[in-house]
């Protein structure tokens, strides 16, 4: 080794211990930042921009009647994932009701794990938002759709390219923000 | 004493609103109906099954394995993957089923991928970091450790 340094006291390594603690705290901050979104654990469908899986399923209203992705074919229609047993569906129901009776595009009741009377109670007691309703009992199409909870809200295009997905009630801000637009894309027909 | 009694008590049924509110704050609801257990045609099937199971998570639950969650989802999916299995699928290919639908999230440990690198390998570039500053910092000393006065040290 060669002669002993004096000793070369660099005011940047002074600086170092709080140079740390800054970067951690920007860090800090940033992870509270990216989690301001209130729905953040909603999870990212790998679905968006792939044909909708097809289901036949029976239909609500009509015993005997199936009815599926093929009649639906055409025309964009939203897809929306509820039951009876749902305490979210009935906050978002006046929202849907609201945006359904506006006749923008097909709302298409989904009706997840639920007995045939409380389904039909539920909706006379709170009025049918729903264009058609079809039921679910064994689960299958919901693995299909990734569906995991409810309320879910699907937008599939007229060539039954699913575009949008929502996870939890819809509200009117989400309706205006991001439905709407979706849709008017649709419409222009990108 | 009486009055830490009731402490106890408070503290308890705080954290159990906390729980609740924190479950409540998801807003997105399960249906809730019994289900019958599932029955395995031999050790070595439900062994497998197990162990599958601990490596899906749930979707509903974001912090439980499928193997342990209750939600009915979850049921659902446990019955999904037994069916799978049952029509002879592999492992991998009851995972890409599951992953098709719900995401790369469901997976417990991730694919090796060009958006999952820093979360593989970024332990071992901070440690590698680490190190390097560790060994510029012991290289320093050595070389000014016969000079170095105990009065001068700073921290």
């Amino acid at each position: 080794m060669s002669e002993p340094k004096p000793i070369v006291r660099r005011p940047l390594m002074r600086w170092a211990p709080l140079l740390v603690v800054g970067v951690l705290g920007l860090l800090l901050a940033a992870g509270v930042w990216m989690s301001r979104n209130p729905n953040r654990e909603a999870l990212p469908s790998p679905l968006i921009g792939k044909t909708a899986p097809a289901f036949e399923l029976p239909v609500l209203h009509e015993a005997g009647r199936l009815f599926g992705t093929r009649d639906l074919q055409g025309a964009p229609y939203l897809l929306n994932v509820w039951g009876s047993w749902c305490p979210a569906c009935r906050d978002e129901h006046p929202v849907l009701t609201r945006f359904a009776e506006t006749k923008r595009v097909r709302v298409v009741g989904f009706n997840w794990n639920d007995e045939h009377a409380d389904a039909l109670r539920w909706l006379e007691e709170f009025g049918n938002p729903y264009w058609i309703v079809v039921t679910d009992r064994d689960s299958k199409a919901v693995i299909d759709w990734g569906i995991y909870g409810a309320p879910e809200t699907f937008l599939v295009d007229g060539k039954g390219v699913v575009r949008w997905k929502f996870v939890g009630p819809l509200t009117d801000k989400v309706i205006a923000d991001e439905l709407l637009p979706k849709l008017a894309e649709i419409e222009r027909g990108q | 004493m009486k009055s830490s009694g009731f402490q106890r008590v408070r503290i308890a049924l705080l954290a159990a609103a906390s729980v609740l509110m924190l479950c409540a704050s998801l807003a997105v609801a399960q249906p809730g109906k019994p289900e019958a257990p599932l029955t395995f045609t031999s050790s070595a099937e439900e062994a497998r099954f197990h162990h599958l199971a601990t490596e899906l998570r749930c979707v509903m639950c974001q912090n439980q394995s499928l193997a342990d969650s209750n939600a009915q989802i979850a049921r659902d999916l446990r019955r999904e993957v037994l069916d799978l299995m049952r029509q002879g699928k592999s492992d991998r290919e009851i995972k890409d089923f599951l992953v098709a639908r719900y995401g790369e999230f469901v997976l417990y440990r991730p694919q090796v991928e060009s958006t999952t690198w820093l979360l593989w390998f970024g332990p071992a570039l901070v440690l590698l970091a680490g190190g390097f500053i560790v060994a510029s910092v012991v290289r320093r000393r050595a070389g000014t450790a016969t000079s170095v006065a105990d009065d001068e040290q700073e921290w």
